[in-house]
Order: structure tokens, then sequence, then C-alpha cells
């Protein structure tokens, strides 16, 4: 089931699993994350959040806050310098600088409950928590809205009435913010071809990311203007550029030292805090720290979209699909910028579709606004397009696989959103899960088994690294990505690779933004292949100069020197001893001085992912409760340079889908207030409620890496929704349509009379 | 004879968004002389006029199936084909 483009005997790291180089750090509690950040003097802030789902601000009042002692700054949104609108591009979320700085800080209404209106600095949280309730400000309440249905509408209330186009002209009023429309062909001719039609409509709840590590910064804005801030976040350099532009300083006048991560999937790519802490420390004078409580971060921070999703796929007897046509309205929440666009590229990309067509909708709610979240869009849109197939395959009397094979997209294919697909690995994943004992293990009484495949795009993006040679005969690589999901040990194994030396002589760190290149987010599955693409090419540049410098120190032509196993070499003469790494480094003083090399680049060719989940279920018919009983997750990885962080990720993403499609949901009350703000009622999967997730690693290169890699980490959540929706109907012979199957959903289901 | 390069006589096969037919009287594909995507767009500028300006909110390509973000100054091959995609990121 393998296929591998290069010669792997060639290979010493690559595909090994050595000890994670930050994993000390991390289990004896000594590595830094967000809040572990302090300075002398620092001040401690807080943030007065609106109580209403939309209303007009008339006035806000601070004086009393001010003057209670120990209050050091007050900001509100007439502080903070007005933007005008310009595209940003955060994570899968488009969005508007002007609405991003809106979101930060209201500027004349609030648009959901915890939008934050002002940000108080004193000298204790106490104090600043204190100072938030003598802050007085009078509201107009408005009418809200709360569900697309309702949000579009003829009288529905407008979350905005200045919407802008890109080009910054006024639009029309409206709560449908952006359109989107992709595919090919003619759906609707080509249905009245088809045997049989399905056509099903489903919707999902909002759910939130779930990263254990609240939002949290440490900013210091000297006398000098300059700037240093210290925070958690995906992208040190996306921080840099968020609160630079939000504030109206120069880049080079701000530096974001990052730190270690806990958790982010999507969620840390874009700005709350960081502009606020900054703003108070420019006038306090003093540095100034922000965390988030675990309330704010469900009431204020970005979670997936709730989504309405209508599907239409039309096939023949013999389980050739026809044509596919798709509706998804997706909730942005109170500012533009839903993943709509990627679930309608995405919904029909499995399969070969000769007529396909999506349609998706961009809608205004007064909730928070949507961020991004491991493959934004996908898994909502999955659970759609694989639901209407497993029904297809079951009408059909068709294996679900077989059915999935027959019609599976690969390459020369034209996808539904448009560009014919490069190599890709969706059949050889197909056929490993077919091949695999799980799929005819047998099953027994209430329970059942359901399969469902899924894609990710992946990212390249922009990437930088820098490689420098020590005395020693080490290398050290700095990388400008936060490490989420491991990529120091798989920036390490490629340079350990490149330079033919062992693993554990390879140190890599993440630098801040003054130390390396810039570079985009770690999001979008892209920093083992991105970035790693820019460590193997400075690897390189450096290996050139390591082999000019052995050819000076021998006296002869350069062209004559090769590098084999951490050493040069001159093939033609066996009288020349080899030069090691540290005798070449040791020495570089006297041969032309430090030897290091930094790449940068727009990386090409990232190599999409696709997956092909099996879930077994037993459903309680007396409760509605559904058990994950086993479940076993494939996927093409491309290569996995280091195969225990690819099965982690797959297992996480696994996890938080099954999550997703049994028992997370924003609950809202009728004024729009989230009633599950925490995780005790805001029920997330732990380790005791799952069995172990078994990952298979499919390897088909992608040809354009070079060491095959694909983005691993956003693919394995696209799958579980359906997967286990496609189980559950198996168990209970109920098609499931609204997220999440929670006990009562089902039982409701099973025992209408209950 | 003299024979002219290869280049001169390819086209690239540029496909645009569905929501653009409303401005190019519902031509959805395109073939265009251009080595780089700004090339394709002033071509289809020229058929098309103001439609550069629509498809700046188009923020990605694909070319050949490789989709690029940020694709303005990017190279085109002689018989490529280009799709106009929204952007495409990840979490």
């Amino acid at each position: 089931m393998t296929q591998k483009t290069r010669d792997d005997q060639t290979l010493k790291w690559v595909g090994t699993r050595p000890i994670r180089p930050d994993g000390v750090e991390k289990v004896t509690g000594r590595a830094r994350y967000g809040a572990d950040f302090a300075r002398p003097d620092m001040l401690w802030a807080k943030v007065l959040r609106s109580p209403h789902a939309h209303a007009r601000i008339r006035s806000i009042d601070v004086r009393e806050a001010l003057a209670l002692d120990g209050v050091k700054a007050i900001v509100t949104g007439d502080d903070l310098p007005e933007i005008a609108s310009e595209q940003a591009f955060v994570g899968e979320e488009p969005t508007d600088y002007r609405m991003m700085s809106q979101n930060v800080l209201a500027r004349g209404k609030v648009g959901y409950v915890g939008h934050a209106i002002a940000a108080v600095a004193a000298t204790t949280s106490a104090v600043a928590e204190e100072a938030l309730g003598l802050i007085e400000v009078d509201y107009e309440i408005l009418p809200h809205v709360l569900d697309a249905v309702s949000a579009i509408a003829p009288d529905a209330p407008l979350v905005h009435d200045d919407l802008c186009d890109r080009k910054g002209e006024k639009k029309a009023p409206s709560n449908i913010a952006n359109e989107v429309e992709m595919g090919h062909g003619d759906p609707e001719a080509a249905f009245a071809s088809a045997d049989f039609v399905i056509d099903r409509s489903f919707t999902t709840q909002a759910v939130h990311q779930g990263y254990i590590e609240p939002h949290a910064c440490l900013a210091e804005a000297g006398p000098d203007g300059q700037v240093t801030i210290w925070c958690s976040s995906q992208g040190q350099f996306m921080i840099r550029g968020y609160t630079a532009k939000l504030l109206g300083l120069d880049l080079a006048q701000v530096r974001v030292v990052p730190a270690e991560i806990g958790g982010g999937f999507g969620g840390k790519t874009t700005v709350y805090l960081e502009p606020l802490a900054v703003a108070l420390s420019q006038r306090s004078g003093r540095p100034v720290k922000m965390v988030m409580s675990r309330e704010e971060v469900f009431r204020a921070t970005g979670p997936a979209s709730a989504s309405r999703i209508r599907v239409k796929i039309g096939a023949t007897r013999a389980g050739n699909f026809v044509a596919g046509e798709a509706w998804l309205d997706y909730e942005a929440g109170a500012f533009p910028g839903s993943s709509v666009a990627a679930g309608s590229m995405t919904i029909f990309a499995p399969y070969a579709f000769e007529h396909a067509r999506s349609h998706g909708r961009d809608i205004l709610v007064n909730k928070p606004k949507s961020a991004a979240y491991r493959a934004p869009g996908a898994p909502m849109a999955a659970f759609a397009v694989e639901s209407v197939v497993d029904d297809l395959a079951r009408q059909l009397e068709i294996d679900p696989i077989d059915l999935r094979l027959q019609n599976a997209a690969q390459e020369g294919v034209q996808s539904s959103f448009g560009p014919r697909y490069k190599r890709i690995g969706f059949v050889e994943t197909l056929e490993a899960a077919q091949a695999h004992p799980h799929y005819d293990a047998p099953l027994k009484a209430n329970q059942g088994r359901g399969v469902a495949a899924g894609m990710w795009f992946n990212a390249g993006l922009q990437s930088s690294a820098a490689v420098m040679v020590n005395a020693d005969g080490s290398i050290s690589v700095i990388s400008g990505n936060p490490d989420i999901g491991g990529s120091r040990a798989s920036l390490a194994m490629m340079a350990a690779e490149e330079f033919g030396i062992a693993y554990e002589k390879v140190g890599v760190r993440i630098g801040d933004t003054a130390s390396v290149g810039y570079n985009d987010v770690t999001g979008g599955s892209r920093v083992t292949l991105a970035t790693g693409k820019m460590v193997v090419e400075a690897s390189r540049q450096v290996i050139a100069q390591l082999c000019e410098r052995a050819a000076k120190v021998w006296d002869v032509d350069v062209e004559r020197v090769q590098w084999a196993d951490g050493k040069a070499t001159v093939p033609d003469d066996d009288t020349i001893k080899p030069l090691g790494l540290a005798e070449i480094a040791t020495g570089a003083g006297r041969t032309g001085g430090p030897i290091q090399a930094s790449a940068s680049g727009s990386v090409r060719g990232v190599g999409m992912s696709f997956a092909v989940h099996l879930c077994d279920v037993e459903v309680d018919p007396e409760t509605g409760k559904v058990d994950v009983i086993r479940y076993t997750a494939f996927q093409d990885a491309g290569r996995a340079i280091h195969p225990s962080y690819v099965e982690g990720q797959i297992q996480g993403g696994a996890v938080q889908g099954i999550g997703w499609a049994l028992n997370e949901a924003y609950v809202f009350d009728e004024s729009g207030r989230l009633e599950n703000p925490g995780f005790l009622d805001y029920r997330m999967p732990v380790a005791s409620d799952l069995p172990m997730i078994d990952a298979v690693i499919i390897e088909v290169a992608n040809p354009d890496h070079p060491y095959g890699v694909r983005g691993v980490g956003e693919a394995p959540i696209v799958p579980p929704i359906p997967a286990v929706a496609n189980a559950v109907r198996a168990a209970t012979g109920v098609r499931f349509s609204d997220l999440p199957l929670s006990p009562p959903r089902v039982l409701d289901a099973l025992d209408p009379a209950s | 004879m003299t024979r002219l390069p290869e280049r001169l006589f390819s086209l690239a096969r540029v496909f645009l968004p569905r929501s653009l037919a409303p401005y190019t009287g519902g031509v959805l594909e395109v073939e265009l002389p251009g080595e780089t995507i700004r090339a394709l767009i002033a071509g289809l500028e020229a058929a098309y006029p103001g439609l550069a300006e629509k498809l700046s909110g188009q923020l990605a390509v694909a070319i050949d199936g490789d989709i690029v973000a940020d694709p303005y100054l990017e190279v085109v091959g002689a018989t490529s084909e280009v799709h106009f995609l929204p952007p495409v990121g990840g979490g």
C-alpha cells in the first residue's frame, strides 16, 4: 500500500521516531507558555465586555474607573486609530483590517455578547477587575439575529449597515457579507439523467477549537517607541503585522517573542489581546500583561462557524456519480469572514464529478466572529456530502468504499473547485481502509460501522529559515514558526539527513521576529512542508560553503569535492583525508569566516491530503448515548518525516471531529448569551471517552517536496463527523442531519414518544 | 524559414470564477498569451474592461494544479491551465 518515490535506503533519519527535542521542557513544566512571562513593574489588564448581543454605544464614561487607586490606563475604541477598509487574510477567514480593529475594541456599537468595549491596566488583576465595574456604558439596545435563516429574512436586523466591498465601496444593506460559486458542467440538466438523486439538508452548530491554553500576552512599549510582545500564537509575524497595523506602528518598531503554544488549531491565527496590551503599555509607560479566562475564550474568540448545508447528488444505477450541487450557508459571526469558500471548494473535492456546483454564503449574525479551525469549513461540508454518499451506497447496494473508489478523484481529474489534480493518494488511502481487518470485523447488536472520506488542500505560503554551523560541528536551525505539531523534530531530522549527521547534533530554535526572515503562520498544515523546504534549501547552501572551505584547505578545485556522511571528501584522491563538519567549522576563521545560510521563499507544490476513517459505534437504545468503540484513521502523508508526530496529528484530528459529531455545540439563550462557556458544560471528549485511535499512514510521496512531504495536520478532522454519523445510521437505521448527536437528540429519534 | 519560438503561438487556458460571468457575457474559459499571471490579467482586462479589478479579490490561482497565494508575478507555462480561486490557507 505504500508508494515511495525516493530511494528510502539512503535515508537515516526521515521515517524514524527519535525523541522530541522539546519533550523534557514540556513534561517537566519548564516550557514557557503565553502566561508565563513577567517583567518588573508589570501591570495587569482586564477587558470590559458587552452584555448585549447588539447595541449602539451612546457613551462610555471611564472617569470613575480611572480615579480608582491602582488604575494606570484605560483604552476604548476612541483610542485606537481608525483603520481604512483593507483586505486581510486570517487563516481560512478573509477579513478586513477595519473589521479586525472593531472586533478587538468596539466602535459605535457592539455585535455580540462578549464584544470588547474597554481595557483597563492596573497594578493588580483585582484592581483592574474592580475598575471594569466602574466604567459606565450607555447602550441603546438593538434587535439582534442569532441564526443564518433569520439573518437573511427580509426584515432581519442588520448586523452592519456599513459593509464595504473589496474596493472599499459601500454595499447594499444585507447580512449576506459574501457569496461564492464554483464548479463546472451543468448539474441541473445532468440530474435528469441520474437513476437516483438524493437531496438532503444538514445543520451544524458553532464549536470551539478547544485549545487548553487561553490567549495570553505581555507587552512592553518603551519611551523610544519600541514595542516587545511576548505571547502564545500561531505566528509571531502575524501578531507583529496585525498589532502594528491596528495601532499604526512601523513593523520595525515591534518585536514579537513567541512562547510555546498550548494548542491553536486555527484559533490563534488572529489578534484579540495584543493591540490592547500595547496600547495600555504606551499609555502607562509600564509593561502590561493580559490573560483571558476560559469564559472569555468561549465568549470572545472565534469558534468554527455554525452551518446549514443542502447537498444533492445524482448517480446511475451502476454507481457512477452524475452530478452534484450544494448550497452552503456559514455563520460568520458579527464580522464578515467565515470559512464558507473553503467549504464550497472541498465539498465535492474527493470525487470525480462531470457536473458539480457549489454555492456558498457568508452570513452575519450577532455571535462572536468565527475563526479558522483545522481544515476550516471542510468538516461541516464533509458531514453533508459523505452522509449523502453513504445513503447512495445503501440505496445502490454497493459497498461504501467501492462506491467511493468508483468515483474517486485522482491525478488528472478536474476537481470540483477547478484545477486538475496532481499526484494524490486518495485511491491508495481508500484501498488501505478496505484491506484493513477493521473493515470486516464483526459487530454486535446496537453497533454500526461508518466510513467517510475527506480532503484538505494544505498551504505553502511564505517561509524562511536560517542554518548555522557551530564551531564544534553541530548545526543550529532557526525557524520562524511556533512549534505546534512537532516541527522542531521534523526540521531537525531533515537537516540531519542533508548534512549526514546525527539528529541530536541539530538544534532547532523558534526565533523571534528580529531573528529570522518572515514566516506566515503555523497553519494550513504547512510548516514541515514549507519551512522544511527552506531548511533543506539553506542546508544545501551551507553544504556548498563547507565544500568550498574544504577545497581551500586542500587547495583543490571545488568541483572535485563531495559531501557525504557529514564529511567533505575528494572521491578521486584517496590520499586526501576527509574533513568533518567540526574540522571545517573550527578552521572557518582561516577560510572565510562563519558558515551559515538562510533561505526564504513562497512555497509551491504543497501536495493535497486525503483521509478515510472507519468508525464503529454502539448506541444505547435506552439513553441515546453513542459510544465510539473502535476507530481507524487512514491518511496519505506523502512521507511521514517523524511517524509518531503524524500519528499524533491524525489521532488529534479524529478526536476533535468525534467531539464535534457527538457533543460539542455553542448553546445560546434567546438574548444571545452563550450558556456553556466552560469545559464542564461544553463537553469535549477526554481520554476515557474514546478507544485508542489507530492511525494508518499511507505514503504517496509529494513529488514537489525534497522528502515527499504532504501537510498532515488538517485532513484528519474532515472525515470524523460523517464517519460517526454514518456509523450511527448503520446502528440505528436513522439518518441524523443535525449536530451534535447528543443523547437527547438520538433518543428522540429512536423513540419519539420519549 | 524562420522558426518562431514556441511561446509565441502557445496559449494558457484561463478559467474564471462563476461569479464573474456577468462581467464576461457568460464566458468562463479564455485562451490567452502571457508568461505571468500579471500578463494574463492584462489580457483579460483588454478583453473585458473592468475585470482586472474584479479579479483582485481572487487572491489565489491554481497553475497546473498547483495552488499559489499572492500569484501576480508567478510564471505561467506555455500551455498552462490557470484557475482563479478564493484564497486557501488553513487553521
